[in-house]
């Protein structure tokens, strides 16, 4: 946290001294994105709040925890393919999943699956590359992500 | 005014709106229901406000500081490492959502950038992109975005040769972005 405040208040100097007017037009499109994705991430922060409160720890520890085994990476990446979920909501929610109990590995493999494979966006891919290239790409896609899972698990 | 209520009540802040009268009512009443999920809301959203704006600032920062144009120069002047190099670079400071990307892919192939390039665009894409990466960095710290990037890497490149080699000697086309998406 202190760290993000030096280099923010570092970057943000040097663009100044650099240039003005290009500083000023970066803060207005950082602060637009800001506006952009702040619903989005609200509402996510509440329903999550809500299903925290609703499921009880044990059974999301039984079900994402540690020790959860194969269950906790089977749901993870089910979830993961299926969920059209941006990134920039994704990583809060995974933070909010890892202070909860769930563990680093399933988390993991929640993020690559959501970022690699998109079983909703099928369709749009089909129609751009054809089906045979689509479903080569999305299988290869969450065979990766879910090594991905695995090698954090053993590192982190 | 009159707009400005209707966007708040019916739009996009309609369950932050009803979840803030919860709350209140929580409050007056002790519901515990309310109680516990409003503790669960402000743990998180008190953390998280503290430094997005930050890194809203330095994604700013980063978008008009860094010149897509200037690298696409480059694709296609090597197709060999340093090719493979050009285009993640490319790929990370894209932003946007996918739909984003597949009109650069198109506009890649045209160009008769190789099919692994192609690929492995769309997984840089996909995955590393800078201000995600920031986001990831901020939320789940340094050491879990430096190994997802670490692992990642390898994975989306071997998926550029499988699809490479998989597609020798048969015709691979895609359909232009504006037939495509319809």
């Amino acid at each position: 946290m202190l760290i993000l405040l030096i280099i923010t208040v570092l970057a943000l100097i040097a663009s100044l001294l650099a240039d003005r007017p290009k500083t000023v037009a970066g803060l207005k499109k950082g602060y637009k994105m800001f506006l952009g994705i702040l619903p989005t991430m609200l509402n996510v922060l509440i329903l999550v709040s809500l299903a925290l409160y609703l499921v009880p720890k044990e059974t999301l520890a039984k079900w994402l925890g540690a020790n959860s085994g194969p269950i906790g990476y089977a749901t993870a990446a089910a979830i993961g393919s299926i969920a059209l979920i941006p990134a920039f909501v994704a990583f809060p929610l995974a933070a909010m999943l890892l202070k909860s109990g769930v563990g680093y590995a399933v988390t993991a493999v929640f993020i690559t699956t959501l970022l690699m494979v998109g079983v909703l966006t099928l369709p749009v891919k089909v129609k751009f590359f054809g089906r045979k290239t689509a479903l080569l790409r999305n299988g290869l896609s969450f065979l990766g992500a879910l090594l991905i899972g695995l090698m954090m698990r053993l590192f982190m | 005014m009159k707009k400005a209520i209707h966007k708040l009540v019916l739009g996009e802040y309609l369950l932050v709106v009803l979840f803030g009268l919860a709350l209140l009512i929580a409050r007056f009443t002790g519901w515990s229901f309310g109680l516990g999920a409003g503790k669960n809301f402000w743990a998180f959203f008190s953390e998280m406000i503290t430094f997005l704006p930050l890194m809203f600032i330095l994604i700013g920062l980063i978008d008009v500081w860094t010149s897509k144009e200037k690298i696409e120069r480059h694709i296609g002047s090597g197709s060999g490492l340093i090719g493979i190099i050009w285009i993640i670079l490319l790929a990370m400071l894209q932003g946007g959502p996918l739909y984003g990307a597949f009109p650069v892919a198109y506009l890649l192939w045209k160009k008769v950038c190789s099919l692994k390039n192609i690929f492995i665009y769309l997984g840089a894409f996909s995955t590393l992109k800078i201000p995600m990466l920031t986001f990831e960095i901020g939320f789940l710290g340094l050491k879990f975005s430096l190994l997802r990037t670490l692992f990642t890497l390898p994975v989306f490149i071997g998926i550029g040769y499988v699809m490479e080699w998989y597609y020798r000697g048969k015709e691979f086309s895609m359909a232009s972005p504006e037939s495509g998406t319809r």
